[in-house]
């Protein structure tokens, strides 16, 4: 019996793995042959628009469908929406089956591979002139250019700021936000709070990696001690360097020396802050909408500046593309489509509905005395997207580079060099592809 | 097959069939119709599919490219020069040498003490059930803020006991224990509702032949429980391991951002395998390490299929 | 002799119910805090301050709450009647009708649980959108309607029916079917009764597929609407907890209807 069950699982392994290699033989290329575009004319078409499901997103997008229906008689959208957590698994599946959205809304940071793969297809300039929107846009939607042409154009963008609970503050008797590194250090201490065990109840500044500190780190602090973190053609990293290992060592130290707040504290930081457990939290816009009804005062202000004195902010945005899907008449309502959803007014209610920023100064300035929202808008003016070749990846290489010098003690030169060196390899990686 | 192998054997000539015979035959042929279209279904819905990924480990397979170039051995190659995978591998055979056995000893203790009492088995049963039934997301978070190092519920009842504050799930150390408690917790209705399956196939006139010899609870349980229940230990060896080489969710809930950090110590195969193909799109990459897998299931289960019912082998 | 069993007795339900307490413990803390207001739910303590039902009214108010739950109920059910029938019988076969071929049979069977799911969303996507069934009730549960896991489990428990209970079967005149239908499915109602159980529970809490190949809310089952309450590194953890704590209650109505068929099974044995 044994041996028998033994002759036969070697039988099925050997002849499934013949049956592979036969398989990988006769077939190197497996993506269904392109389909040919419909015909443009007046006849009825219907495009499908992706988005991750985010209530008030939605509710709006799907009252803006139905204006942009009525506008346009013959064109319908069919509006899908999917978990955020859940949006890279859809995609994959719809692509492999040569099926999914005509216009799809996709963080701007994975754009280098959707670009190359060609996936999406540039914007036609007819309808978006690059010099248009290079004057009636923020400057930090160029990262939606690759090779001097446009692939996505935002409705909206965020940029980090500080979040401060403006009732702790009154509490330690502190009159406004910090304005330099020192002042955040100075004021964390004096809000952070801890009983007689050492134990934590109330952190000054929620020092996270995951949530938005890495961009905090890679994007702002960085510049702020003179290092640009990537060089110009975007092919070298440059956060890693030693000039960039002051501010490396200035951000850890607010856990590691400082101890004025501790990942994980809480779960997360969007947490802390929300329970009132957090004075200061670095955050970005989109987290307003989450902030809504909570029972105590707070305020967004301009990150702190460092050493050279430089203001800096990060940013990023999701946006609106076209896909390879779209041809013919299908092609002509996606690009009217995405115009109705970059129009000013709409930025307007996008912001109003979501706390969303508009990617246009004009609207922008509508918004620059709402005491939540101040902080981000100032921002936008010298606010930088950062280039990601593998948006996941690179943060991770900094959470592991922290962790190592928490958790394990390592030298922060040792850590941060060999999180930049990871990064470089998919850099390297990337560009060589790309000749 | 050895799988199965508990109860005695037919004494020999009186098999119900013997090859050859009409009745063996005709038993085959319905057999045959009657797997037909489970087999077909397999074969489609299952085995296809694995075939495919099979295929893809030799591409060089982004899901969003045009083409997907053949690049032989090489995603094998990068594999096992690549420190994530080799740590998530690691990491998994510590979730199934810890969990499975622990998982199982302790199903099996409830449902022979629940067996045991003669009031509210009912209850008890619901009560043991009751975390299987939970959903894993809900649960993760929960776990979360149980173990927090500030203020978490475990952290108060040690410090009553004069225990300082452990880091638990933000610690490289303890953080795969911590979960993989958190998978047992979950995992134990299930084993138990198994083993409770398997106890009461056991005729009881066994048990009461054997009270009428004196033997001690030991050895009933030692000489008639175990041998009779065999069938279902073995199930429960080759599931849990299957199970437990395939943990995701309970790491992607319970890790920060679904990470399997810190520092990669929680990380599992399945979670490198799932952010491989669906954060980074390399799907050539990803069915790669799904092939290694796979091939580690399929020879712990032959293993275990062997070793696991040697004892009872005749 | 009787004084001293009845004190083990009681030592084993006292441990019991220890042991249970630690385990609902984690459960009891999630229906803690889907009653409390979502200001609240970052106090640690297990007794809500001011207990609220607001929560799942947001939950019935927000979201089509019903029509997930339908969803579910349905794609649950139908896999689990499919897979009571279809596993038990190919079981049956796998464990008492020789043939040639029969373990080559059950390993390509066995071998089907040792892909992670994960790697075949894709293909199964692919050939839903081929046959048309994506976003459809069928789409969601085909993967699930005959499980290797369950003719496994049903294969281990048909192995241990005594021969002769067939043969006697076969004297009386049933057919190969008859045999099956009539004298192996009785007999093995507890491994049944957990079949169903796992099979119910399992199609009920499925989500990495049905999140793939559902696309319309109204087809949504309750895993994937859940899910929608979690996004951007933010949970709204009042709602979920709230949703997960009612999720649990038709498993459990299940779990409480099948149970009793584990302990019928030891009548059914015991006559033996």
């Amino acid at each position: 019996m044994q041996l028998k069950m033994r002759r036969t699982a070697a039988l099925a392994t050997s002849s499934a793995l013949l049956l592979t290699l036969a398989l990988a033989g006769c077939a190197t290329k497996s993506d269904g042959a392109p389909k040919s575009g419909t015909p443009a004319g007046n006849e009825p078409v219907t495009i499908e628009y992706w988005q991750y499901f985010y209530e008030s997103k939605k509710n709006l997008v799907d009252q803006l469908i139905k204006e942009f229906q009525d506008k346009n008689p013959g064109i319908t959208v069919n509006h899908v929406t999917f978990p955020y957590e859940q949006y890279n698994e859809k995609v994959a599946a719809a692509v492999s089956a040569g099926k999914g959205p005509d216009v799809i809304n996709l963080y701007y940071g994975w754009l280098p591979l959707y670009v190359d793969s060609g996936y999406l297809q540039a914007l036609p300039e007819s309808a978006f002139q690059p010099a248009t929107i290079q004057k009636e846009f923020f400057p930090l939607v160029d990262a939606a250019k690759m090779d001097g042409k446009y692939y996505v154009v935002p409705t909206a963008v965020r940029t980090l700021a500080m979040l401060y609970n403006q009732d702790l503050f009154k509490a330690a008797g502190i009159a406004a936000p910090p304005k330099t590194w020192d002042e955040l250090v100075d004021q964390s201490k004096k809000l952070t709070k801890r009983d007689g065990s050492g134990k934590l109840e109330q952190v000054g500044f929620y020092f996270n990696t995951g949530g938005q500190g890495h961009n905090w780190y890679r994007e702002v602090l960085t510049r702020q001690v003179g290092v640009k973190p990537l060089s110009a053609d975007q092919k070298k990293v440059q956060w890693g360097s030693d000039d960039a290992l002051k501010a490396f060592q200035w951000w850890v130290d607010l856990q590691k020396v400082h101890k004025v707040g501790e990942i994980g504290f809480m779960t997360d930081d969007v947490t802390a802050f929300k329970a009132g457990k957090a004075a200061m939290d670095v955050d970005g816009s989109f987290r307003l909408g989450n902030l809504k009804d909570v029972p105590f005062n707070f305020a967004s202000a301009e990150l702190p500046v460092g050493p050279n004195g430089e203001k800096h902010t990060m940013a990023s945005f999701w946006a609106n593309g076209i896909t390879k899907q779209a041809k013919g008449a299908k092609l002509d309502a996606s690009i009217k489509f995405l115009q109705f959803l970059t129009q000013p007014d709409v930025m307007e209610r996008w912001t109003n509905a979501t706390g969303e920023l508009p990617a246009r100064p004009e609207v922008a300035q509508k918004f620059a005395n709402d005491p939540k929202l101040k902080g981000f808008i100032d921002g936008l003016p010298y606010a930088h997207a950062t280039f990601f070749v593998d948006e996941k990846k690179d943060r991770q290489a900094l959470i592991d580079a922290v962790d190592s010098v928490l958790l394990k003690n390592t030298d922060y030169k040792a850590a941060l060099q060999a999180a930049a060196k990871s990064v470089q390899a998919d850099f390297d990686e990337y560009w060589s592809k790309r000749k | 097959m050895a799988v199965a192998r508990s109860q005695p054997a037919p004494a020999p000539g009186k098999k119900p069939a013997m090859r050859g015979s009409t009745l063996f035959r005709a038993r085959a042929r319905w057999a045959w119709l009657m797997l037909s279209l489970p087999l077909l279904f397999f074969l489609v819905v299952r085995l296809l599919p694995t075939l495919y990924a099979m295929r893809m480990s030799f591409y060089d397979w982004k899901i969003l490219a045009e083409t997907h170039p053949w690049v032989g051995l090489a995603n094998y190659v990068k594999l096992f020069k690549d420190p994530n995978f080799l740590q998530s591998l690691r990491n998994t055979f510590v979730y199934v040498l810890v969990g499975v056995p622990l998982q199982l000893a302790l199903g099996l203790v409830v449902a022979l003490a629940i067996q045991s009492v003669n009031r509210f088995q009912g209850l008890y049963r619901f009560l043991y059930f009751l975390p299987y039934v939970t959903s894993s997301i809900a649960v993760g978070w929960v776990w979360r803020w149980m173990l927090q190092e500030h203020g978490g519920l475990v952290n108060e009842v040690l410090h009553v006991f004069g225990i300082p504050a452990q880091k638990f799930l933000g610690s490289p150390t303890q953080a795969i224990y911590c979960i993989i408690m958190a998978i047992v917790w979950q995992g134990l209705g299930f084993s138990m509702v198994i083993f409770l399956a398997g106890l009461e196939a056991v005729p009881t006139s066994f048990y009461e032949a054997a009270a009428l010899d004196g033997a001690s609870a030991w050895a009933r349980f030692r000489y008639i429980t175990l041998p009779l229940i065999n069938p279902t230990i073995v199930f429960s060896g080759i599931v849990g391991t299957i199970r437990y080489l395939q943990v995701f969710s309970e790491v992607y809930s319970m890790s920060s951002q679904g990470a399997g950090g810190p520092l990669g110590s929680t990380k599992t195969l399945v979670l490198f395998i799932y952010e491989e193909a669906f954060k980074s799109f390399k799907m050539g990459y990803a069915s790669a390490a799904t092939v290694v897998l796979f091939l580690i299931i399929m020879l712990l289960t032959l293993l275990q299929s062997r070793v696991i019912t040697r004892r009872v082998e005749y | 002799m009787v004084q001293h069993v009845r004190v083990k007795r009681l030592g084993i339900a006292l441990l019991l119910l220890v042991g249970s307490v630690l385990t609902i413990f984690p459960f009891l803390w999630m229906v803690s805090t889907s009653l409390k207001p979502a200001a609240e739910i970052y106090n640690l303590s297990l007794i809500p301050d001011a207990p609220t039902l607001a929560n799942y009214g947001r939950l019935f108010k927000q979201a089509p709450y019903f029509q997930w739950f339908l969803n579910s109920f349905l794609v649950a059910t139908g896999t689990t009647l499919s897979v009571a029938f279809l596993d038990s019988l190919v079981g049956y076969i796998l464990a008492k009708v020789e043939f040639r071929g029969r373990n080559l049979v059950f390993f390509l069977i066995l071998s089907s649980i040792m892909i992670p799911t994960e790697m075949l969303i894709i293909p199964w996507y692919v050939g839903s959108v081929k046959l048309g069934i994506t976003d459809s009730y069928l789409g969601v549960a085909f993967p699930g309607l005959i499980t290797a896991f369950g003719i496994f489990l049903m294969r281990q428990f048909m192995a241990g029916l005594p021969n002769d209970l067939l043969d006697a079967g076969r004297m009386d005149g049933l057919g190969e079917f008859g045999l099956f239908w009539r004298i192996a499915l009785p007999n093995v109602r507890p491994a049944l009764a957990a079949l169903c159980i796992f099979t119910f529970l399992g199609n009920w809490n499925a989500f990495l597929w049905p999140v793939i190949v559902i696309d319309s809310p109204a087809m949504r089952t309750l895993p994937v609407g859940l899910a929608l309450f979690s996004y951007d590194n933010f949970n709204q953890y009042e709602l979920v907890m709230a949703g997960a704590a009612i999720a649990v209650i038709p498993v459990l109505i299940v779990f409480a209807i099948f149970q009793k068929q584990i302990i019928k099974g030891i009548t059914l044995t015991g006559l033996k």
